[in-house]
């Protein structure tokens, strides 16, 4: 017994569309893509249906029948504005930050005196920073590519220019500093930086291990949330002891690299990024914690017993 | 800014109190050049500032967080990090020039916000707040800017707040070029505050007759 299904503006209550002889199995996706016909300009991804105007919005994946609706439903539609997909904004400010810090390794003329253009820093340290922040950037276009299983498709378009900035921009401060010409190394000399190197290796190994975990949670094309556990991989132990492992190997990185260069925008970056993760890792924990009612009560956001 | 305002400390009162420190001390103020009562004054109208954030991030008083806090942090900075900071301006009519508007302002403001958590907000308040400013606003913009104009040749000649390379901390700070660049965000932010105000002027003064019942 086929469905009608009308759809309202969520804050005008004008009637956009009307769809009549709708299958009661089909999804919100469904619904989604026969609305966008009547109106081109509003994709499917920055759509956004709810039951109820101040309500949440309706997952793709909802069927019409199983919603407390009746023989015709009405829909409340909200545009998200212009989307753009996950993967573009990570692959772009991650881009920008492997190629700008080599523009400050090389020495490229106009941004130190012209008498070093081109010339190379007579550190190793320098040379060994360039190595670990390029694999860094790499590591993390790879898994973009190859390993990420993103619950969403799309973000909003604004959030590319506000992304980009602060990549981009922090890449470029450190970068000037490390491979300044009158850049001073480490006060503790070699053991610093070999110690330094020795983290950040660490937690570069630790934070892909975790990332390879989380993608093993999820089947390929789904959304599914299950608690992440310790595999046999001893760098996700960690996760007996905090929901986000990931975020805490990466803060564990740039520390590493801030030791390492001792340099103290690096030291700032890697506080700014630790006041973000941290956000993002008890938004997480709490998720896990409102989801799952077996949820291991000793682990906490980020930081092991603290934080 | 949120740590700043939890860490003032909470002097009373900061509507009522904060109305007493600026009307008794703006008398005094009259003269150019600071002194003891000057200080003291700035102090008290920063502390008391920074306590009405807070009352407003309880939700006490009904305006928005993030443009007062601009706001605070703004006035904060001009006051220690320009005007106290760089001795040789503080005899600039430019100094005399934001502090009278500031203290014009913010009596009003405490006011209208007294006023109307008594529930008994006079037309001439509501009026002043949303009127005065079209000319107290950029006049506290002008003595701010002059006041850092002025400041730039002390910054540059004794690098204040400045460190240069080489240093074991590989970090470099040009205060005089931060000073430049704080007065050219001003270009883009005060017209944005500046019509946000006029527009709330429109929707607060065309709805006089809901706000009858305050008088």
């Amino acid at each position: 017994m086929c469905k009608h299904v009308e759809i309202l503006d969520a804050k005008t209550r004008e009637k956009l569309c009307f769809l009549d002889k709708v299958e009661p199995q089909a999804t919100i996706a469904e619904i989604k893509n026969l609305f966008t016909k009547s109106h081109p300009q509003w994709y499917p991804a920055r759509q956004s249906l709810r039951l109820d105007p101040k309500g949440k919005s309706l997952k793709d994946e909802d069927v019409l029948q199983k919603l407390p609706v009746g023989t015709t439903a009405t829909f409340y539609f909200r545009d998200l504005g212009a989307q753009i997909s996950w993967v573009t904004v990570f692959l772009t400010e991650y881009a920008g930050p492997l190629f700008i810090y080599l523009l400050f390794y090389f020495r490229v003329p106009f941004i130190y005196g012209h008498k070093y253009d081109f010339t190379s820093s007579r550190h190793t340290v320098v040379h060994l920073a360039c190595i670990c922040h390029s694999f860094h950037y790499v590591k993390r276009l790879l898994e973009t590519l190859f390993v990420h299983r993103f619950s969403h498709g799309t973000m909003p378009l604004r959030n590319i220019f506000k992304n980009c900035t602060y990549y981009w921009g922090f890449a470029a401060w450190m970068a000037y500093y490390i491979n300044h010409p009158l850049y001073t190394p480490p006060s503790y000399g070699a053991q610093q930086v070999k110690l330094a190197l020795a983290i950040f290796v660490i937690c570069q190994l630790g934070n892909f291990s975790i990332h390879m975990a989380l993608r093993d949670l999820r089947p390929a094309g789904s959304k599914t949330r299950k608690i992440p556990y310790p595999t046999k991989n001893p760098f996700t132990w960690l996760f007996l002891l905090v929901s986000c492992p990931n975020y805490t190997y990466e803060v564990g990185s740039w520390i590493g690299f801030a030791i390492m260069t001792q340099c103290l925008p690096v030291a700032l970056f890697s506080l700014v990024g630790f006041t973000q993760m941290t956000i993002w890792a008890k938004g997480k924990h709490r998720s896990y914690l409102k989801e799952f009612r077996d949820y291991p009560p000793l682990r906490m956001p980020i930081i092991p017993f603290l934080l | 800014m949120a740590a700043a305002a939890a860490t003032a400390a909470t002097k009373g009162n900061g509507g009522g109190g904060g109305r007493a420190g600026a009307g008794e001390a703006s008398g005094t103020r009259k003269k150019k050049g600071p002194g003891p009562l000057a200080t003291a004054y700035l102090v008290i109208y920063n502390v008391v500032m920074t306590a009405g954030l807070r009352f407003n991030l309880k939700g006490i008083v009904p305006s928005s967080v993030v443009l007062t806090s601009f706001q605070v942090m703004s006035r904060v900075f001009i006051i220690w990090a320009v005007t106290h900071s760089v001795k040789e301006v503080q005899s600039e009519d430019s100094v005399l020039l934001f502090v009278i508007a500031w203290t014009i302002t913010e009596i009003i403001r405490y006011s209208f916000y007294t006023f109307s958590l008594l529930n008994h907000l006079p037309y001439l308040i509501k009026w002043a707040r949303y009127t005065l400013f079209i000319v107290l606003y950029p006049m506290g913009v002008s003595g701010e800017l002059l006041t850092m104009y002025a400041a730039l040749p002390f910054v540059r000649q004794a690098g204040l707040y400045s460190i240069s390379l080489p240093n074991k901390y590989n970090f470099s700070f040009d205060y005089y070029a931060f000073l430049i660049l704080i007065m050219i965000s001003y270009i883009p932010i005060f017209p944005q505050l500046y019509f946000h105000m006029i527009h709330q002027r429109r929707k607060v003064l065309s709805h006089t007759e809901e706000h009858k019942k305050f008088e």
